[in-house]
């Protein structure tokens, strides 16, 4: 039984100009130990569904789903009270901005014992020794004195690892991390990636890594699914994926990465992700893909097998065997 | 295209932006008892821009990419060192003249226009401002022409920003910098904020511009495959200083420098199957207020020795320069570089 279970997840938002379906029907498994990620571009979905499976949407979303299971616990309908004793705890979320998430008016030690003092019910001395013993962990120099230090007196890279050390204090059984390294430079995003995966292989944990940069992908997911305006149109391990995608989109999307160039002109693709009042019939990449038919754009296309990375296509690309392989 | 064309020089020419000892320096601080302190952010920086080629400019945040930015465009003035514009020296009395040749395109196309201005002002305002005498319908021709020039339908020049994707903005903040039919374009990290589907077609879209027009960039990013891509010559930077410069392919095959085999590799590859041997550079940036004495690098840098730390190595090499006294690779840059 695997520690995430998502079937059939949809979000939708109410908005003055009706309802604008920012995630539809996306399934996502996650195992003890996994480390996937969710790649796509913005407008894609990708971190809406991580926010509704945390329970952090505002009320305008709605969101449904046929099962939303966490680690035994069906999400979708338990109270919210039961909700915020597992979400913080068991299932964690590491955001993109560390400036932004962070409390400006208190000491990050501060912050990271509430934690602790909330959903372990430690007393102070035991939440002070365990918030020490995490800056060690995620490789803040000087701790106490670092637990002392408001997030503006700390660079970007050091808040980070605060927001970090935050999300693994009570020893999630799944952390979801939102472009954890986007903000920060690529030495820093190096180290940050390294310390992410050193927890994972440390504590067993699950990691969920929401991510827009093919690299970081390629260097750290062990599985990738690929979203494109709010589906989930394929679903292969990293390596299967990067020499043989079976989407059209991820196909394209990994012909314009500049470092894949054999040309000065690099390939594009034509047009824009639909938007809420454009969105296509068929299948939502049809506009832009340079296979579509008229079959692809009246008829909206269905997973194929797990043998085709379940790409959302009717004509699937690289689906020689010998290729595959 | 009567709006840009500029006899298109195929011929090699000289430098149109040359800057020797180029130097920035900030005065932080300083209350009623304490003395104000410096940030060294641009310190005696040596390059030429050329006419159809790209000097990409790498380095992480603090490195003094965009201080350099903007003392090229003349927003602000160099503390010591030369500048020079197409044979003009550019000291602040000869700016008002100079600013036409060197146009710059942000980072962020969500803020760099101005939401209550239809794209047709946009384009149009650099003309109004450093044209006056020009007619409105002629400004208003070349404004069309520029849409059309950046990828864009005459039908765009009535709409608002907020109309348009983040691809599309970026093009009409090159059309705007390219309205006064400048020499020199710098490019502040100007596809960092596009997804990979946009970015790859504004970088095809600078590419066919510069061959169009022989313009010389200043390309700043932070994204080594894109600079890969698209630099001719690379500069790498670390607090305020140039640690390494040269033809790309020196910089990127044979890394003299520490700090940029560091660099290189800790830059993700999209490739899972590509042997993975990451130098992890340990702590972060010293802060600009307190350069290490010595070379700046030698408080991260595997192979410092008490030397690095007294003494800053000086840019040295025939082609590819790298300031580093104990320099990675063969140690000897390669006689027959491509004089390209």
């Amino acid at each position: 039984m695997s520690l995430l279970r998502l079937r059939n997840l949809s979000v939708e938002f109410a908005t003055t100009g009706g309802r604008f379906r920012a995630v539809d029907q996306v399934d996502l498994d996650v195992d003890k130990g996994d480390v996937l990620a969710i790649v796509g571009e913005s407008g894609s979905g990708k971190s809406v569904s991580m926010l509704a499976l945390m329970g952090l949407l505002p009320w305008t979303a709605k969101v449904t789903a046929d099962e939303m299971v966490f680690d035994g616990h069906d999400l979708s309908k338990m109270s919210a009270r039961a909700r915020r004793k597992i979400v913080g705890k068991d299932l964690a979320m590491i955001f993109q901005e560390p400036m932004s998430s962070l409390n400006p008016c208190f000491t990050v030690g501060f912050q990271i014992r509430e934690a602790l003092r909330i959903h372990l019910g430690m007393d102070r001395r035991a939440a002070q020794a365990r918030a020490v013993e995490l800056f060690e962990l995620v490789g803040i120099p000087d701790p106490e004195q670092r637990l002392k230090a408001f997030p503006h007196q700390m660079s970007g890279g050091m808040n980070q690892r605060v927001m970090i050390a935050m999300a693994i204090s009570c020893n999630p059984k799944l952390l979801i991390a939102d472009e954890p390294t986007t903000a920060l430079d690529v030495t820093i995003q190096a180290q940050i990636l390294d310390l992410l995966v050193r927890l994972r292989d440390e504590t067993g944990m699950g990691l969920v890594l929401i991510t827009h940069d093919m690299g970081v992908v390629a260097e750290t997911a062990q599985r990738v699914s690929v979203h494109y305006a709010g589906q989930k149109v394929e679903e292969q391990p990293v390596r299967p994926l990067f020499r043989a995608p079976h989407h059209p989109y991820t196909s394209a999307l990994l012909a314009a990465l500049p470092e894949r160039a054999t040309d000065k002109r690099l390939p594009t693709i034509p047009g824009v992700v639909p938007g809420q009042f454009d969105r296509p019939k068929g299948c939502l990449f049809s506009p832009r893909c340079q296979f579509a038919d008229d079959h692809c754009r009246e008829v909206p296309p269905t997973p194929r097998g797990a043998d085709l990375g379940l790409a959302r296509c009717h004509y699937p690309l690289n689906t020689d065997e010998r290729l595959a392989s | 295209m009567s709006a840009v064309t500029t006899d298109a020089p195929t011929a090699k020419t000289g430098p149109v932006v040359t800057a020797r000892g180029l130097t920035r320096h900030y005065e932080v601080g300083g209350g009623l008892f304490s003395k104000p302190r410096t940030v060294r952010a641009l310190s005696d920086l040596d390059f030429e821009l050329t006419p159809g080629r790209t000097l990409a400019v790498v380095g992480e945040s603090g490195c003094g990419k965009s201080t350099l930015a903007r003392v090229v465009t003349l927003i602000e003035e160099p503390t010591r060192g030369d500048l020079s514009i197409s044979g003009t020296n550019a000291t602040p009395d000869a700016w008002k003249g100079l600013r036409s040749k060197v146009q710059i395109v942000f980072q962020d196309p969500y803020g760099s226009l101005n939401p209550r201005q239809r794209i047709g002002q946009i384009l149009m305002e650099p003309l109004l401002i450093n044209r006056p005498q020009m007619p409105a319908s002629e400004r208003e021709e070349k404004a069309r022409e520029m849409l059309r020039l950046v990828g864009l339908r005459p039908e765009h020049f009535d709409r608002y920003p907020h109309m348009f994707s983040g691809g599309q903005r970026q093009r009409i903040a090159i059309g705007r910098a390219l309205m006064l039919e400048p020499e020199v374009l710098v490019l502040d990290e100007p596809v960092s904020a596009l997804d990979v589907s946009i970015q790859s077609s504004v970088l095809n879209l600078l590419i066919d511009l510069q061959e169009k027009m022989q313009l010389a960039y200043l390309f700043i990013s932070h994204d080594l495959s894109v600079v890969r891509h698209v630099a001719d010559e690379v500069k790498v930077m670390y607090l305020g200083r140039a640690v390494e410069t040269g033809p790309k392919d020196m910089i990127f095959d044979n890394p003299q420098h520490p700090y940029t085999k560091a660099l290189l590799s800790a830059t993700p590859r999209a490739d899972p199957e590509a042997a993975k041997e990451r130098i992890k550079l340990e702590g972060e940036l010293p802060s600009p207020l307190a350069v290490p004495q010595g070379c700046a690098f030698a408080p991260r840098c595997w192979k410092a020795q008490d030397k690095c730390r007294k003494t800053r190595p000086l840019l040295d090499g025939a082609v590819q320069k790298s300031a580093c006294f104990f320099p990675e690779g063969d140690g000897v840059p390669s006689a027959d570089a491509p004089e390209s």
